[in-house]
């Protein structure tokens, strides 16, 4: 039988998502590099207790359509954005390991409220090594060294350990149960290719998850993607589906 | 009375004008991004940017122009730019960490007098966001802090120690305010340029640390 990827719905590519599951989250802050019909898809299954990974913990619903309004003279936000500030918002999630939880102004996101509120644990960790982390966790790497965040609140109970005079903490390997992450392009193997700047988490995130389940604009026919330019081997990538053509609520089966 | 404040993008000409011609530089969210828009004209910079975007063009002012897919780390549209490239998160992190950015522009909570820099909370908030920040001040070559002099209420912001979470040691190679050009050395604080109108001792006035003249202090050169 000929391998093939594709599933037929956003339903079916999470079937298995449980509660209490590591989910690594592409996307970086904005619509374009989201996958947000995985994430509205997780949401409708209502799993909880989840550990979210990623840059954000999302700006979820409410904050999104605020900034809808305010960012109109710069860029046009898609109707169908959902990112993980969804999950958030509905109770979903217990922990994040993230980057940019709190909203650069005085206003607070819904993961923020949650640390606030006592409901979610934030483990706080820039992006490098949250980037570094994952693609150990890919390459069977269990743990590295950097120097970042030496003598500051990441370094909290991690090792540190001096190399050629200067202090490098251990950070060890980021896996997670499943990978959701938005790509362009994909065929029936599912080698991926990105447009522009949504590349970003959602490359680094495939394949450091048990299951890695891709979200596309488009499948292409084997060999329509130049193998020169693939930017992810399908090998890393368990799952593929199709976002819809016209944009459809969060809540509506996809 | 002393002297203006300087403007938030003469703040960016003064600080834009440490780029050198070929250099890889990175510019943080706020005050920063502007430096963007004045690059000596006789130099060629190449901006980096966290999400994975090298090379980029001007920030897009109209939405009918800007792509969702081509954004930078203050999810601004950008301009695409011929030879532009475009790498994973973990790549861009690599490119940060392994030391080839040559010049990261800050924004800033307080600077140290040893260079310590904090700027991953903001005052009154339990959650801070450390995103790029962290990475480009531990490994940028050189690192600008770029910020006002003082707080809304008049506080130093340049501080024996720091009172905010701190970001990165003793990172800070320069700092560029709404007053003043402060060099960080092994000797202390040496106050490289001032502000029109502004003298030492009323620099010093808003400074918590002591400040050392420099030998060719001067009035802020803009170009």
């Amino acid at each position: 039988m000929a391998v093939n990827k594709i599933v037929g719905s956003f339903n079916e590519a999470v079937a298995d998502v449980f509660g209490g599951a590591v989910l690594l989250i592409g996307g970086f802050g904005g619509p374009g590099e989201c996958p947000s019909y995985l994430i509205a898809a997780v949401a409708r299954k209502g799993v909880n207790n989840l550990t979210i990974v990623g840059n954000s913990g999302g700006w979820g619903p409410d904050l999104i359509e605020m900034l809808r309004a305010r960012m109109a003279s710069v860029l046009r936000f898609p109707p169908d954005w959902y990112d993980p500030g969804l999950l958030v918002d509905r109770g979903q999630v217990s922990k994040g390991i993230l980057s940019f939880p709190a909203a650069p102004g005085h206003i607070h996101t819904p993961f923020e409220k949650a640390v606030m509120a006592g409901k979610a644990e934030l483990e706080l960790i820039g992006q490098g090594s949250l980037a570094e982390r994952m693609r150990a966790a890919k390459g069977g790497i269990a743990a590295f060294y950097t120097p970042v965040g030496v003598g500051t609140v990441v370094a909290e109970g991690k090792e540190v350990r001096e190399f050629e005079g200067r202090s490098y903490l251990l950070e060890r390997a980021l896996k997670g149960d499943f990978s959701l992450v938005r790509a362009h392009k994909a065929d029936r193997y599912g080698n991926l290719v990105y447009r522009g700047s949504s590349r970003t988490m959602n490359a680094t995130m495939a394949g450091a998850s048990s299951v890695t389940i891709a979200e596309v604009d488009e499948v292409v026919e084997p060999g329509a993607l130049d193998p020169e330019c693939v930017v992810t081997p399908g090998i890393y990538v368990q799952r593929v589906v199709v976002r819809p053509r016209d944009p459809r609520p969060w809540d509506e089966p996809t | 009375m002393p002297g203006e404040r300087l403007d938030e993008q003469t703040m960016a000409l003064r600080a834009a004008k440490e780029f050198q011609d070929g250099m890889v530089v990175n510019l943080g969210v706020g005050i920063p991004t502007l430096c963007g828009n004045f690059v000596p004209p006789d130099k060629e910079v190449i901006f980096h940017s966290e999400n994975g975007i090298i090379g980029f063009g001007p920030i897009v002012t109209d939405p009918e122009e800007a792509d969702e897919n081509l954004i930078n780390a203050g999810v601004q549209p950008v301009q695409p730019k011929p030879g532009m490239v475009i790498v994973d998160h973990a790549e861009s992190f690599i490119i940060i960490r392994g030391g080839h950015v040559d010049v990261t522009v800050l924004g800033a909570l307080e600077v140290s007098r040893r260079g310590d820099l904090a700027n991953y909370t903001l005052p009154g908030k339990e959650v801070g966001s450390l995103g790029g920040g962290q990475d480009l001040a531990f490994c940028a070559k050189r690192t600008i802090a770029l910020m006002t002099h003082t707080t809304r209420d008049g506080r130093p912001k340049i501080v024996n120690e720091l009172s905010s979470p701190i970001t990165a040691p003793a990172c800070v190679d320069l700092v560029v305010t709404n007053i003043a050009v402060i060099e960080v050395t092994r000797r202390g604080l040496v106050l490289a340029e001032m502000a029109p109108g502004w003298t030492f001792e009323e620099v010093q006035g808003l400074t918590e640390p002591e400040l050392i003249p420099s030998a060719d202090l001067k009035e802020i050169e803009l170009l």
